[in-house]
This record gives structure tokens, sequence and C-alpha cells, in this order.
């Protein structure tokens, strides 16, 4: 293997990424918290594996809108899948397996739809269109995703400049993929339905890390409305890549944002090889004509092999061909990401379109050491009349799989003396991506004629409109900056900004004048502590937090207090919601107030007569327990390190006294 | 449809709609750029659908998606050129072998193939044999076919003017040397039509097979490819030599059921399992690969058998669906009508409410023939079981055992195209053609599975589809 065509992944610079042409836009998925799914009345955002009846189908390519076949949909045909759905009676009705039409579209998400459309300053169309996007792979039965666009052309600002959004669509999710194994794929439906948008930014992005964090600042855009789920799955991107010369690649379905960036990196890596070992082979004066070598039939040459994988295909009674690719020697080779040859690009497409899923499933010349022995290379070579300049490619399966994996093998060399090939593209775990199906176009738009169109009236636009939070970036820079205590700490502003108490916050900023370091300690930093004490923090209201605040605002209870006080009400009241009558209630029985001088010094002396009375074998041990006799009293009235200072100081008062205790062994 | 013929319409477009594009010289297929006051939009304009309003135009945006402006929004449109769709199946010539059957597929409308049709916003079938070729090739493993048009209605418009053009051409097809009829049709009155055909065209010689779609095939995975490769290989293979219903089994994409055309009836509006053989066993089950017989007794293939046409058909007779509280005075108004012939679907073995006697005394003083079929669609009328059934009887209502209703209505009206004498009319409805009415109802031929019962559940979950 040879070296990556880019600098290792923590060394690339953005002057790199300029040098190589790189461009990515992203496309963000992201699911609405409505009751019900899109175009039925399931019920939104139940999960479950289980299952009680299973359907089968399969998918056939249909005309586009324009008269026109998709390439994916015609990809999708040659590997004749068995696509099998499973059902749950409490997530899925008739509609979602297409044994009833659609029912009219959830005005509760076109609503929210509308909400994130203005927040994203888009034109709004003036009616809806219900379109059909097709997907063949069967993620969804009916072969076709509902979706509909609700505006064009807005943006959003990052860094002192502008990321233009091309347009928010309204869609259905699809299935939750189980398995795919050969010409059998299985999908839970429970996903199905579950509504959705999808923010399209244009290719503005011109480095890794800046597309991760416009990723980010559009989750953070969807989740300050408050109405948009969250958790594994709710949130998903595409990642579009291309460098100069290359096409643009979607890499579709990346769960987590931080995964973005080496995905991105990698991607740019394998276009430039791409786009060199084009440069090679049209400089050996292959084209795209050059490669039409008919496979042949190789299994009698192989038949002894002791080489496991072919081995364990022949016992199955599989047959073995090979591909002849003209002018390819040495190609195969070629790195084109981390951990990952040029090879891979032909094995990928045997996997996906001929279902040969089992791997190893191809093996060539370029490696020819790992798998045969080389007399069988040497017949072969003979049997398919091949040069030292050719390279060749062996597949193993049942004739029907292998005249789909040969003529996918040559359909790809052919694709290499052009260029990159229109993509989409699965992440993969490790950074690098694979293949997953040709990229669809504008060809798969289908209009949907079980719907009518749905005028958005300028009286929703409005209503929507009023409904829009403030933009998330001034929340941020509220949160960051505000109070004389001084801003919350970074952490808790990206937290707390999209939290369902961002609201709440700057109410308590403003009419409290509360700061940012305390709302971010309290609602932030403490809040989590609780939760991870498996406390619901969600039961304490914003009222009883107000109530709380004010109670520390009229001096009627200490800044300390306050913890020790959400901590206790939230056991106390398990598994109730907390009111602010309730914080009232508990403020009136036990005094809360900042101790006085006077008190903390009478309370010292109490405590500091009874330790006389006790033998601690160290000092260390006799402060810990005035520690914890006075705080018993204290807590939540006086702050903490004061009290420590003060009883460190009384300690060593009274050490010019005698000492009682006994040496130290 | 526009209400207004004399209104100005251009695909679609009118009103507010139209003048606006006449307005900035723009009009459908036109590349445009368009200034509104919500912003600037870039698109193909679309035809509209003549039921959608008249305040917004259609514009296809460079994603594919459709979006529609309203027209007082509109400021400005610049035209960059223009492109046309162009709507056709990839046509391919069908490959005729000599040796295979041929078989011909008439088509009446429906579902089968379609296309889109921008004005209605529906879709409307596209047929020859090579727009069928080029969306489901397989078809040619099976035959070699000649397709014809011979009307494009929905079902619902299908009457006896299409019954009877349909029957001579099937009769004439068969003449000619088809070794197998095929029928594309709307769904849902294709039980209607099955059941007539087996009326009007009886002993044929090769399959008649009824085929339509219930998910249109312009989607992925509509239930029409899988159809059409089992109905044409019944009329190619099979040696059913009956009018059949070729259609899905369960509603998954495996295998379809082959209905006697007079046992048959549509039970779901939208399933692709929607048509169930009601008080019998279906005749075959069958796959691209297989055909699995499920009853011995059905008339087997004879090319030298002579076939009986009989196109006769009488438009005055009606089918009344009982319900309690009825009056006679609906009765009597068929009666005064004209109606000539009545099926009435009573409740429970075939009965109605005691203030319809008058009207049926009526019915029997005015020579009308009054037919008792039953509501429950399975099992029989049973008119001697309670005194008020022998009452009915008595007033010259006959009852057709289990013949399903809308069969029933089918057969009268063929009766009464014959003739207008009580008994003879009684005789050619109860003299069975084709299975309408059967003499043993067998123990599997009412099937209905509820939900959630523990067995039934396990037979879904365990049988897999």
């Amino acid at each position: 293997m040879d070296a990556l065509p880019l600098k290792p992944f923590q060394e690339m610079t953005s002057e790199d990424y300029a040098e190589i042409g790189l461009m990515c836009g992203l496309e963000v998925h992201q699911q609405l918290l409505t009751d019900t799914k899109l175009f039925c009345r399931c019920p939104a955002g139940h999960y479950s594996s289980d299952y009680d009846a299973e359907v089968l189908r399969h998918m056939r390519p249909t005309l586009s809108e324009m008269g026109e076949y998709d390439g994916t949909a015609l990809m999708e045909k040659k590997t004749r899948k068995n696509i099998t759905y499973r059902i749950h009676h409490a997530t899925v009705c008739t509609y979602e397996f297409d044994d009833t039409p659609p029912f009219l579209i959830n005005d509760q998400a076109v609503d929210i739809a509308l909400e994130l459309s203005h927040l994203l300053r888009l034109n709004l169309v003036n009616e809806l269109h219900i379109a059909r996007k097709q997907y063949l792979d069967g993620s969804i039965p009916t072969g076709f995703q509902r979706t509909t666009i609700l505006g064009v052309d807005g943006w959003i600002p990052f860094k002192e400049r502008r990321i233009d959004i091309r347009q928010l669509g309204l869609e259905e999710d699809s299935c939750r993929e189980v398995s795919d194994h050969g010409h059998e794929r299985t999908y839970l439906t429970d996903r199905l339905g579950m509504p959705l948008i999808e923010v399209v930014t244009e290719p503005n992005m011109f480095t890794p890390q800046e597309t991760a964090e416009v990723c980010d600042l559009i989750r953070k855009i969807c989740r300050s409305t408050q109405k948009v789920r969250r958790g594994y799955g709710a949130t998903r991107q595409d990642v579009n890549v291309s460098v100069r010369g290359g096409t643009r690649i979607e890499i579709k379905g990346v769960p987590q944002i931080w995964r973005i960036p080496h995905l991105i990196y990698n991607e740019a890596s394998r276009q430039v090889a791409l786009l060199r070992i084009k440069d090679v082979l049209n400089a050996r004066g292959i084209t795209h004509e050059s490669i039409n070598t008919p496979a042949m039939d190789v299994t009698s040459i192989v038949a002894k092999t002791t080489w496991a994988p072919i081995k364990t295909a022949l016992d199955l009674g599989l047959k073995v061909r090979c591909v002849l690719l003209s002018g390819f020697a040495g190609i195969l080779n070629t790195t084109t990401q981390e951990h990952t040859t040029f090879a891979k690009e032909f094995s990928d497409r045997v996997r996906v379109i001929a279902c040969l899923s089992q791997l190893p499933n191809i093996v060539h010349s370029d490696a020819a050491a790992e798998s045969l022995w080389p007399q069988d290379w040497l017949k072969i070579r003979k049997r398919m009349k091949a040069t030292e300049n050719d390279a060749l490619i062996l597949v193993w399966g049942n004739d029907q799989d292998l005249d789909t994996a040969c003529e996918e093998i040559l359909i790809r060399a052919r694709e290499a003396t052009v260029g990159v090939p229109s993509d989409t593209r699965q992440p993969l775990k490790d950074g690098t991506n694979g293949f997953e199906r040709v990229l669809p176009g504008a060809d798969r738009m289908y209009p949907d004629t079980d719907l009518p169109p749905i005028e958005i009236t300028a009286d929703r636009v409005a209503r929507t409109k009023a409904l829009m939070p403030e933009f998330v970036w001034e929340t941020e820079a509220r949160f960051r900056e505000w109070g004389n205590g001084g801003g919350m700490a970074e952490e808790d502003v990206q937290r707390l900004c999209i939290s369902p108490r961002a609201i709440f916050i700057t109410r308590c900023m403003i009419d409290l004048k509360l700061s940012g370091k305390l709302l971010g300690t309290i609602c932030g930093q403490w809040m989590r502590a609780l939760s991870r004490k498996n406390l619901d923090t969600r039961r304490f209201t914003d009222e009883a937090l107000l109530e709380i605040f004010s109670a520390y605002i009229a001096k009627r209870m200490a800044r300390e207090g306050i913890p020790w006080l959400i901590e206790r009400m939230l056991r106390i009241h398990e598994p109730e919601h907390i009111k602010a009558s309730d914080v009232a209630l508990l403020l009136d029985e036990i005094d809360m107030k900042p101790a006085t001088d006077e008190q903390l010094s009478a309370h010292l002396d109490r405590v500091l007569y009874q330790v006389q009375e006790e033998n601690f074998p160290t000092a260390e041990k006799r402060v810990r327990y005035m520690m914890g006799e006075l705080m018993e009293d204290l807590v939540g009235r006086v702050d903490g390190m004061l009290l420590l200072k003060l009883v460190n100081d009384r300690v060593s008062q009274s050490k010019s006294a005698p000492s009682q205790e006994p040496m130290e062994t | 449809m526009s209400n207004n013929a004399a209104e100005k319409t251009n695909n679609g477009y009118r009103g507010p709609g139209l003048a606006v594009l006449d307005k900035h010289g723009v009009g459908v297929w036109s590349d445009v750029e368009v200034k509104t006051t919500g912003g600037k939009f870039r698109g193909i304009i679309l035809p509209r659908s003549e039921t959608s309003d008249d305040k917004h135009i259609v514009l296809k945006i460079c994603s594919g998606y459709n979006i529609g402006l309203a027209a007082e929004t509109i400021e400005l449109m610049t035209e960059h050129g223009s492109r046309k769709a162009n709507y056709q199946i990839a046509e391919q010539e069908f490959p005729i072998e000599p040796g295979k059957p041929n078989v011909v597929l008439f088509g009446t409308g429906g579902t089968i193939a379609s296309r889109l049709d921008y004005r209605s916003g529906a879709v409307i079938p596209a047929f020859s044999p090579g727009e069928l070729y080029g969306s489901v090739p397989e078809l040619a493993d099976y035959c070699n076919l000649r397709t014809e048009e011979l009307f494009s209605v929905f079902s619902e418009n299908m009457g006896p003017e299409q019954y009877v053009e349909l029957a001579k051409n099937i009769a004439q097809a068969i003449e000619y040397g088809a070794d197998g009829i095929v029928v594309g049709h709307g769904t849902d009155t294709m039980h209607h039509t099955a059941a007539i055909l087996t009326f009007m065209v009886q002993n044929p010689p090769v399959p008649i097979v009824l085929v339509g779609s219930q998910r249109s095939s312009d989607r992925p995975s509509s239930d029409a490819a899988l159809n059409l490769i089992c109905a044409i290989k019944t009329a190619a293979e099979s040696d059913i030599a009956e009018v059949v219903v070729c259609m899905f089994g369960p509603t998954s994409d495996q295998y379809c059921l082959i209905h006697r055309g007079t046992r048959v009836r549509k039970m779901h509006s939208s399933y692709r399992s929607t048509f169930r053989t009601l008080g019998d066993v279906p005749l075959a089950m069958i796959d691209p690969k297989s055909i699995t017989m499920f009853r011995e007794e059905y008339r087997k293939r004879d090319p030298k058998r002579q076939m009986i046409i009989n196109t006769n058909y009488s438009d005055e007779v009606t089918l009344l669906y009982y319900y309690p509280g009825m009056k006679p005075d609906v009765l009597e108004a068929m009666i005064e009508t004209g109606y000539r012939g009545i099926v009435i679907a009573g409740t429970g073995l075939g009965h109605v409410n005691k203030p319809t006697y008058r009207a049926l005394k009526l019915a029997q003083e005015r020579g009308v023939h009054v037919y008792m079929t039953v509501q429950t669609l399975w099992g029989f009328a049973g008119m001697y079981v309670y005194e008020t059934g022998r009452e009915m009887m008595k007033l010259g209502v006959v009852p057709l055992a289990n013949m399903l209703p809308e069969v029933a209505f089918m057969k009268l009206s063929w009766a009464l195209g014959q003739s207008d004498d009580l008994e003879e009319v009684k005789s050619i409805m109860l003299k069975t053609i084709g299975d309408e009415i059967t003499l043993r109802e067998p123990y599997n031929g009412y099937l209905l599975y509820q939900g959630a019962v523990p067995e039934v559940q396990e037979f879904l979950k365990s049988i897999k589809r």
C-alpha cells in the first residue's frame, strides 16, 4: 500500500484544504417533537424492536415526473432484494406499510417547520406540494418518501460571514435497518413516518472543522425552538464533499457531529487519489471504451486452491470468474483513504449491487501473493490473455450474482478513467467511507397524487413567526456576558442556550438581575450533578426556581442554600413536580437566612466546647468532626470555605493552650 | 374540471394565476426567475391541477421539488428558456417467439400501467405492449402479447355498454385463436365485470383473467407488476378455462390468488390483498414460477369447446341494501320508476321489515322480479327458517341461496335482458353457470381472523408475511 495523497489528518491546515479546493455542504435532518406521525395518526417517538408480523415487498424503478429514470433506482433494481418489514401494532398502522393512502399532513409538524424556516430566514412558499422522493433501497415501504419544501434561499451568520441555506423540507422518516445479507434486507418500521425537517446548506464550508461547527450551529437553532426531538438518531446529517476536479459526494446519515471532520478528510483524500488514478490511466491511454473484455469462468483453474475464501465458495458449489482490467496493473493497490486501497471500490460495488456480501468478495492480481498459488495466477493470466500491464479481479458467487458483479466491476473501472463517480457513501466508524448507492438526482422526484396542495396563509406565517424564539447566538452572547458577578462558563452557555430553561434564564437575568455565573452554576452544573445522582431535575418547575431565586434576592436565604434546597426538595417530593408554593412552604418552615456573625460565633463556641471532651487521633480529624457538626446546623446558611477558615482559626488559637492530644506515632 | 366552460384555461391555469403568467409573457414549461414580495424563486412552471385553486402557480425548483407561489405576491417573472416534461414509459418492442402462447390483453382503464395526468393531478393508464414490456419485461417469458385498449374509464364508470363491448371482443379474440385473455380493469368494480363476463361468455375454451392494481404502477412498490405477471401466466399457461380474477394474495409481494369470477369481491378500500373469495376457497394460488390448484373441479382448457356468447342486458334492475326502519316508499318508488328487477340485500338469512311487505305486494302485482340475497355476504339465504321468510316468499320474493348481492344484480340484469317472464327468469337465476350458487359451503370458505387473539398473532408472526 502506498502513502495517502494527503498529509496525516492531524497535520492538515486550512491552507492544505484550500489547495485541493475542498468544498462541503450539509443536509441536517432533525426529527420534530410532535404527538403523531406526519401522514397518519400513529404516535410519534415510540420505539420498539419487538414486532408482531412481517410484510415482504420488492421495489421497481418508475419514471420521474420529467419522464426519466433515476440512476439510483436502476441500481437498486439490479440488487433484486427481498425486503422484509417488521411491524408492531403499537407503532405502525396500515399507512406505513402502504396499504392505506396518506391522511392530511400533520399541522403541528408544519407549524414547527415554519417556525424553523423563519429562524433560517428562508423565502417561504405559499403553497406546499407534497412530492414523492424515490428510495428503492426499501427503507420506505412505498418506495418513496413523502416530502415537501417550505422555504428556499435563507442564511445563517457564521464567524463574520453567511452560510447560505438552500432549502428546508419537511418529510417522513424512514425505517431502521435490522440486517442486510445477500438478497435479504430487513427493516423495523417504528421510526417510519416520523416528521423530520431537512435543512440543506450551500457548499459554503471549506474545512472539515468548520463544517462540523456549522452543523452544530444548525442543530442549536433547531433545538432553540424546544420543539425538536433529542437523543440518538433524532438528528442525523448528510455531508456533501467535493475537491477541485472531483464530484459532489454525499456521506449519508452521520449520527454524531464530532465524526464529521475525519469523514470529510478521508473523502477528500479519496477524491484526490481517484483523480490521480484517472491521470495515470489517461496517460496510459486507457479510456472508457478500452475496458470491455468479457469476464471468464476460471473455476476449473482454481479448483484445488487452499485459499480459504475461494475454497469455501467452491465447496458451496459457487463459481469463480475473472475480470480483466486492461492497463490497470498496480492501480488497485493505490491508497485512497486511511487503511483503504482502490480495490475496495470494486469490492463495495460487488457487495452492494451484486449482493455478494461475504467478505472478502474479490481478490486481485496486485495483491496476488496473499491469495492463490502463483501457478494458478499464471494459468489465469494465460486464460485471460493478460499482459503484465493488466490487472485481474476474481469474484465468486452464483451465476446470476456473478453476471451483475462482473458488469459492476467493468462499470467501476470505466468510471475510474473519468474521475470520481457520483456516489452516496456510508460513514464508517474508523472515519473512512464505503459505497452505499449511486447518488440520486432530481429525477427521483414525483408529485404525490394522493394529497392536494396546502395553502400556507399569511395568518399562519404570522402566527408561527410570533412563536419563534430569539436567535440562539443572541442568547449565547447574553449568557456569556450577563451580570456583575460574571458571565456563564462556556460549557454552561452551550448547554443552557438550547435548553428548555433558556427563556427562564433570560427572564431571571432581566427581571431579577441575576448573574450569568450564578444561573450557570445552578441551572447548569448543579442540575447536571443532580441528574447524575438519578434525580429528574425536570420536575423542578421554572416557577419553583423563580421562588428560590426571589428568596435569595430578598435575602431570605443564602446563596449557599440554593443547591442544598433544590436537592432536598427533589428528594422529598419524589416523583412529583415541585411548585412555587412547595418552596414557599418550606422556606416558612426552616430558617435559610444567611448566618450572622453572632450566630456563627455561638455555634463555634458550642462545638469547640464539645470536642474538648473527646480525643481525636489527628488535628485534621478533629476539624472534620467539627465541620460535620456545624454544617448540620448551618447548611445552606454559610459559605463552607468561610466556615472552614473560621474553624481552623479557632483550633489554632486553642493550640496555644496545652495540648491534650496523644503524641502522633 | 372547470365549471365555467367559457373561462379561459391554460394547462389548468385560470383566473389570477393565468393572468400573472400572461402579464409576464411566460407559460407552462418556461424556466423562470420569479421575484415575489417574499423573495426570489427559480424553476420551471408546471401545469396545474384543474381541481386546485386559481390563486397559485406551480414551480419545479432545481432540486426537483414543486412549490406553489401566490399569484398576488409575484412582482416579476423572467424567462430563461424552457424544458417540457416528456413522460413516457421506456418503450421496447415486445419480443415475439413462435411456440409461445398468444395472449391478448384488453385495456379498460384502471391503474395497471399508468402515467401522470397533470390536469386531473391523478394517474392515467399507459398501455401499449411496448410500454408494458418496458416496465415489466418478465411478461415476455410467458407469452407473445397483443394489447388492445377498448376504453379508458375508471372502473366505477364501467356499465352495460362496456360489458357488451368487452364480451364481444373477448369472444372475437378467442375465435381468432388467442390462448388466453387478460383484461386490465380498475379494481372497484372488477368483481361486477368478472360476474357479467361469466354469464356473457359461457364455456370459454381458454382462461379469461381480470387483473388490476391497488397501487398504481408509478409507485416503486406497486402490486401491478406481480398481478400482471401472474395474470399473464394464468392466461398463457394455466388450464383454467373460466372467467377469473387474479390479484395479490397477502399484502406481501409473494403470490396472487385466482378467484372464480362469481365468488370474488373487493373487501378493502386500499389493501393490496383486497380481493377475496367468499363462501368458498380460491381456485388456485400463483407466483411467477408456479401455479398451485386448490380445487379439482373447474372447467379445463379445451380449444375445441364452443363458447356461448350471450350479451343480453337490461338496465331496469336495481340493488336495494335493506336497513332497519326502512319505509315501503323506497321500494315503491323503484317500482313506480319502472324498475323490472330488484335484488334485495336483506339482513341475516334474508329479511326485511314488516312495513316493506306492502311494497313487496305491489311488486308482485306489477310482475316485478324480486330476489333476496344476504348482507352478511357469507352464508345462504334461508327463508324457511322463520315465518317471515315464508311470508315473503309468498309475496314472490325468490331467495338466491349464497349468490353474492353484486353477482345477483349482474345476473338479474343479464337474465332480464333475455326475458320478462317470471318463471323463465327464475329458472335462469337459479341455474348455476359458474358457481354463483354453490351446493355446499366448505368449512374453510369463511375465514376472518381477528387480530390480538393469541393463536392468530402466533400465526402472523411465525408464518411471516
